[in-house]
């Protein structure tokens, strides 16, 4: 009894790629290692303090001891002349003199020093006994879906998808035409079509896992979660990795060597990295470039998963992306088969 | 006449630079071991990739077991098994997964665990393809091509560049697979090679038959049966040995030496020794052998197979 080829297929280059630990690096350990860099370097902080300063004089001592229970101030006290002079040089933000009564000296173009001048004569009314008359609560808003490392993982996310669905399928058929692997095949019955398909496949099966790793390791350490429907963000990440295969499947299909085919995925992945939002949002290009960058295939994931991700979005509120991905994904899957070098 | 496996008309194909095959005509016998004997660079490649349908040619007619390959590709390649000169399996795979997956391609075929037993590559079962010798390798190729049971056997160059163990271990490969009804049909550029396994053979040059016949036949194409190669200091001038004797019929440059053809090594060797001593060289070499397919390419084309 023997198994289908397409099977058989997809089995072997499963296994190529498992037993090439350099492929398992890039794929799984690779964007792990930069979520976890770019996550750290762009966590949320509490708000800096602001910096401000009380001229020494007689109620210098007990000024700076109030201030100093301020969250949102960070005081000193400094001789008067230093003091004007750091105000000047924009070093303060607030400089506090008088005798006997607090003298609020500032730039009131300045918003951190209109913000400091509340935060200094709060800290010193209740210091001098001031009571709040109505009683108010804060809530503070910080939500997940928007941060910046919610951002962040889905557009790294789709990054991934895209380098390893290319990569993924472009590499290996490069380097079986190499090795003239491709030409012994269609010396076989094999038909092409199953090679092909075996490519996406295989790739699939991969994309599992990488997504996966990606999405827990984002859950655990940032807690970054899905808060649309997880069938509906799987699909999707199916149809991205589908729609780069193709386009790898087309980048690859008459490359005759490594270095071909290396400089043509980079022609076509950097210009995506740079304008489809990855790292920030594309909405700071001008607005005449949006129409084409909406049209990248790696915009069109990004915007996708980050609706999915941190809105919640449906399929109704992403057909249009999606249906940027399916039409990259058949056409170049199509032009690749009629455009294919076998030998 | 028996039925053809292979036959083919007025073959031509013509690259920008070189005419690869021109005007090729071959008619190969079912259960026949058929060689292309020739130099690098005489047309056998493509030769071969155009009768396994890998190559389109410019024109003539292929027929393969009687079908054509524009109309019946599939079922041909369904009835046929094919070693490509210079394929390399995928390193990461085992042996085992290898001939697996060539067999999944076949609706017949056979199991690849006999087939590695057949081929002594059982040992190597599990081990990946990387890590294989240059004859294990092959004789992989060669498990791929017998995979899916085919009636022909195609190999361009099977036994380059192997060690003599593995030569030998794939010609019985291949006897075994005639004797079991197959036609065989395979470039060399090892008269050796060629001698022992083919019933008939081709020697192609500059993309064209040369000569045709069984190996015995080719040899007797040849005006004598018999070579004389030596070599002189200072080397010697051909008209020396014009009239050397009664059975002599010419002479090919071999390095700096020469190549005498002659029907009898009694008279011959005598008198060219007397000839060469005296013109007041020295003989550095003598050697003489019946002679080979080698030869008569020699006598053909005045260059040698290997490096012509």
């Amino acid at each position: 009894m023997h198994s289908p080829p397409l099977i058989e297929l997809t089995k072997s280059r499963v296994r190529e790629f498992i037993r090439e630990p350099e492929a398992v690096f890039w794929v799984f350990a690779f964007p792990l290692l930069l979520t976890l860099a770019l996550g750290f370097a762009f966590r949320s902080k509490p708000p800096d303090r602001i910096p401000i300063a009380v001229a020494a004089g007689p109620h210098a001592k007990e000024w700076t001891a109030a201030l100093a229970k301020s969250p949102a101030l960070m005081v000193r006290m400094l001789t008067p002349e230093q003091a004007r002079d750091q105000l000047r040089t924009g070093k303060i933000s607030l400089l506090i003199e008088g005798d006997t009564q607090p003298v609020y000296r500032f730039d009131p173009t300045r918003p951190d020093s209109r913000t400091a001048r509340v935060e200094a004569d709060d800290a010193l009314q209740r210091a001098a006994g001031r009571r709040d008359v109505i009683a108010a609560k804060e809530v503070r808003v910080s939500e997940q879906g928007s941060r910046y490392i919610d951002f962040l993982v889905p557009g790294l996310l789709g990054m991934n998808l895209m380098g390893t669905g290319m990569w993924g399928v472009g590499f290996p058929i490069v380097n079986a035409r190499m090795k003239k692997l491709l030409k012994r095949l269609i010396a076989t019955p094999m038909r092409k079509s199953d090679y092909l398909l075996a490519q996406f496949f295989s790739r699939l099966t991969f994309l599992v896992g990488e997504v996966m790793f990606l999405i827990v390791f984002a859950w655990l350490v940032f807690n970054v979660s899905v808060h649309g429907s997880l069938i509906t963000f799987a699909i999707l990440c199916l149809i991205g990795g589908f729609a780069f295969s193709g386009i790898g499947l087309l980048v690859a299909s008459r490359a005759a060597t490594i270095e071909a085919v290396s400089g043509m995925m980079n022609l076509v992945m950097v210009p995506m990295w740079i304008c489809s939002g990855v790292f920030f949002s594309y909405e700071r290009f001008p607005d005449a470039a949006k129409p084409f960058i909406r049209a990248l295939p790696l915009t069109a994931l990004n915007d996708s998963l980050r609706a999915v991700m941190n809105d919640g979005a449906g399929w109704v509120q992403i057909a249009a992306p999606v249906g940027v991905l399916v039409v990259w994904g058949a056409v170049c899957f199509a032009l690749a088969l009629r455009v294919f070098k076998w030998q | 006449m028996t039925e053809a496996a292979i036959h083919c008309r007025d073959l031509r194909k013509y690259y920008p630079d070189v005419k690869a095959v021109d005007g090729l005509d071959l008619y190969i016998a079912r259960g026949e071991c058929f060689g292309l004997l020739g130099p690098n660079g005489a047309g056998k490649t493509t030769t071969i990739e155009i009768l396994e349908g890998l190559t389109p040619a410019d024109s003539g007619e292929v027929e393969v077991l009687g079908l054509r390959w524009t109309k019946r590709a599939r079922e041909l390649r369904e009835r046929i098994g094919i070693s490509l000169q210079e394929t390399q399996f995928t390193d990461k795979l085992t042996v085992f997964e290898t001939l697996t997956l060539f067999r999944s391609f076949y609706r017949e075929g056979r199991d690849p665990d006999d087939l590695m037993r057949a081929l002594s590559l059982d040992e190597k079962r599990n081990s990946r393809v990387g890590k294989l010798s240059g004859g294990q390798k092959q004789r992989l190729a060669v498990a791929c091509a017998l995979v899916g049971q085919p009636d022909i056997l195609f190999l361009d160059e099977p036994t380059t560049g192997l060690d003599p163990q593995s030569r030998l271990q794939l010609w019985e490969v291949i006897t075994r697979f005639r004797a079991g009804g197959g036609t065989v049909l395979l470039t060399t550029h090892y008269m050796d090679e060629a001698e022992r396994l083919c019933d008939r053979i081709a020697i192609i040059d500059h993309g064209k038959t040369i000569a045709l016949g069984t190996p015995a036949e080719l040899i007797a194409k040849l005006d004598a049966p018999n070579i004389i190669e030596f070599t002189s200091e200072p080397p010697v001038e051909a008209e020396m040995f014009a009239n050397l004797c009664d059975g002599y019929h010419g002479c090919a440059k071999r390095g700096n030496g020469w190549q005498l053809r002659v029907d009898s090594l009694a008279e011959a060797v005598p008198k060219l020794i007397a000839v060469v001593e005296k013109s007041g060289s020295k003989l550095v070499t003598l050697t003489t052998h019946a002679a080979t397919l080698e030869d008569l390419f020699v006598a053909l084309t005045g260059r040698e197979l290997r490096d012509a």
